[in-house]
């Protein structure tokens, strides 16, 4: 027994030194860069490592895959059936021309032409364009986090070593440091803020805020792990503008907000989102909506104008597709902030998948249980290209404005432009769009009658 | 899967003939489809192989020769499933394509012309042999397959 305590105070000492040291190199190494904003490059070195490892493993993969004969199961990402894109009545008059003699001129009904819907939709059910933006993205080679494997079978002892060392690593040793760092963030958010808002209005305070607000984002960047690289931040938003951005998750705010001084927008949430919120708007101006003011668009329409119209306050963050999509394509921007007027300066956000996935399928995760997978991932790493400015031109309404920005996004971010509404993760198709069909195909055989009727 | 499944896909639910393709994966009565109907269905749709031909003839056909694809077109128009389709049935096919964009005299003499050509045994309607023989020139195999990436 009297041995015991000896050891037990030298356990407690080193405990103790450790935690010491762990804390002033987190704060060393962590926090003071992110107060001013510098980096000491230790996350690119991460993730160059990580870049390697992933090779090996994927080349271990798929040679243990040749060995077993396994066939391996590789995601498409442009999809899995052969389809051409010809319009309906590019289709219809080529069957009709093969199938009978008739002239082609004179429109008509003819039995063949059911082939054509036939096969579009059999073709939409195995493989289409929308359902699969609302899930996350397949990798086409793996990362050592079993919820992307899709090969998962035993292939060798050093690969599944290596799956267990990141296991621990991230679980024990990651996951800690950033729940840490993401606390520290928080607080210091609403605290440093709710003391700001104290101060008289000015530009003292002004500058406090903004110094505040960038720099607990800075910590909430790196709670993530998040490496960002910015492009040409000539093109960053001024005052008075809108910062128009694609959506991938809630994440998307911090990493933006990390880099410049934002005004945001969006529903007053309640429990620590609101206390959050409620914190920001004390020491600058922010744009929360009731729940119950969302829906009227017009009392929405009028405090964003009267935002921007005020060219001391800054430029308004939103995200016009209304929803979360998984980061390969942008869908149908809403209108609404594009009627405004201001000056729109575009985003473009790209993430890279292999270090870990960020899209939130709000379907089928929580908030919490989402962060924590994302402090469970490797890394966060992304891409932000802020485009040139753009401002509506008096021949297009608001609609084709919206168009023309989202196309300038897609083709900068790599992403595909859709037409779709995001909103069709939760909601049924408008009946209007399959009216259009059906108008085209009207026009292709109402012309009969009326030869008929000349002759 | 279920109906409601199928309808959720955007592009699907704007196809004209969407409900009809739905009903096509459902058996008889039935409201829901497991894994082999739903490749049962499907497998029409594959292309026809060259090999194929020289198969032995006196086995059951396969899925996706041009005689079933033919077939599941046929089930298409035919709503009640009496291997006939009759004028209204034809009539309602086609309002379902139209929608409300041409009027009821109009799609009816179409439907009466359309049948007129294809009737041959006079019984003013179209059985499948008929629909054979209005479609042998129609390049079936090419227009009912659907190729998958390698």
């Amino acid at each position: 027994m009297f041995l015991l305590l000896p050891f037990d105070s030298l356990v407690v000492n080193l405990l103790g030194i450790s935690i010491t040291v762990l804390f002033t190199l987190l704060l060393v190494f962590i926090i003071v860069p992110a107060i001013f904003g510098v980096s000491f490059g230790i996350r690119k070195v991460y993730m160059k490592t990580l870049l390697k490892v992933f090779q090996w493993a994927t080349l271990r993969i798929e040679r243990g895959a040749k060995e077993k004969n396994h066939p391996l199961y590789k995601p498409y990402v442009n999809g899995i059936i052969a389809k051409e894109p010809t319009s309906l009545e590019q289709e219809i008059k080529e069957m009709r021309r093969s199938g009978s003699g008739k002239a082609l001129d004179t429109p008509e009904f003819e039995l063949s032409d059911i082939f054509y819907f036939c096969r579009k939709g059999i073709e939409t059910i195995m493989d289409d364009e929308v359902t699969k933006r609302f899930s996350a993205e397949e990798l086409e080679s793996w990362n050592l986090l079993s919820r992307t494997n899709y090969n998962f079978q035993y292939i060798s002892l050093r690969l599944t070593v290596l799956w267990g060392l990141g296991v621990l690593i991230r679980y024990c040793f990651l996951l800690p440091l950033r729940i840490a760092l993401a606390f520290t963030g928080i607080s210091l958010l609403v605290t440093g803020t709710t003391v700001v808002g104290y101060l008289p209005n000015g530009r003292y305070k002004d500058f406090l805020s903004k110094h505040v607000h960038l720099m607990c984002y800075r910590i909430c960047v790196r709670a993530l792990t998040a490496i960002i690289t910015y492009h040409d931040q000539e093109n960053r938003p001024r005052n008075g503008g809108i910062c128009v951005a694609n959506h991938t998750s809630p994440i998307d705010v911090i990493i933006l907000a990390s880099d410049g001084y934002y005004a945001m927008v969006g529903q007053v949430h309640g429990g620590l989102m609101g206390v959050i919120q409620r914190a920001m708007v004390k020491a600058c101006p922010h744009v929360w909506f009731e729940r119950s003011e969302v829906k009227d668009r017009h009392l929405v329409a009028r405090r964003l104008t009267e935002h921007v119209q005020d060219k001391s306050k800054l430029p308004i963050l939103i995200f016009p597709e209304g929803t979360c999509i998984n980061n390969t394509s942008v869908m149908m921007f809403k209108k609404g902030s594009f009627e405004i007027g201001a000056t729109v300066y575009p985003v473009a956000i790209k993430y890279d998948p292999q270090f870990g996935d960020a899209f939130w399928n709000s379907s089928k995760y929580g908030m919490v249980t989402y962060l924590l997978r994302m402090m469970t991932s490797w890394a966060i790493v992304c891409s932000v290209w802020y485009l040139p400015p753009m401002t509506r031109q008096p021949e297009e309404d608001a609609v084709q404005f919206a168009n023309r920005v989202k196309s300038a996004i897609a083709r900068q971010g790599g992403l595909v432009d859709l037409l779709w509404d995001g909103g069709l993760k939760r909601e049924k198709v408008k009946d209007a769009f399959k009216e259009e069909q059906q108008k085209l195909y009207s026009k292709m055989i109402v012309g009969s009658h009326e030869d008929r009727s000349r002759s | 899967l279920s109906r409601e499944d199928f309808q959720r896909i955007p592009e699907l639910a704007i196809n004209p003939l969407g409900d009809r393709i739905i009903n096509a994966f459902f058996p008889e009565g039935e409201d829901q489809v497991n894994f082999r109907g739903f490749m049962r269905t499907l497998a029409h749709f594959r292309p026809i192989e060259d090999n194929e031909k020289s198969k032995d003839l006196n086995g059951p056909e396969p899925l996706n020769s041009r005689s079933n694809k033919l077939h599941f077109a046929f089930r298409l128009y035919d709503l009640d499933k009496d291997d006939k389709i009759s004028r209204d049935e034809l009539l309602q096919v086609l309002r379902m394509m139209v929608g409300v964009n041409i009027s009821d005299e109009q799609l009816g003499s179409i439907a009466d012309r359309t049948i007129q050509e294809a009737d041959q045994d006079g019984d003013s309607a179209i059985s499948f042999a008929e629909f054979v023989k209005v479609l042998e020139k129609v390049d079936v195999e090419q227009k009912m397959s659907i190729r998958f990436l390698h």
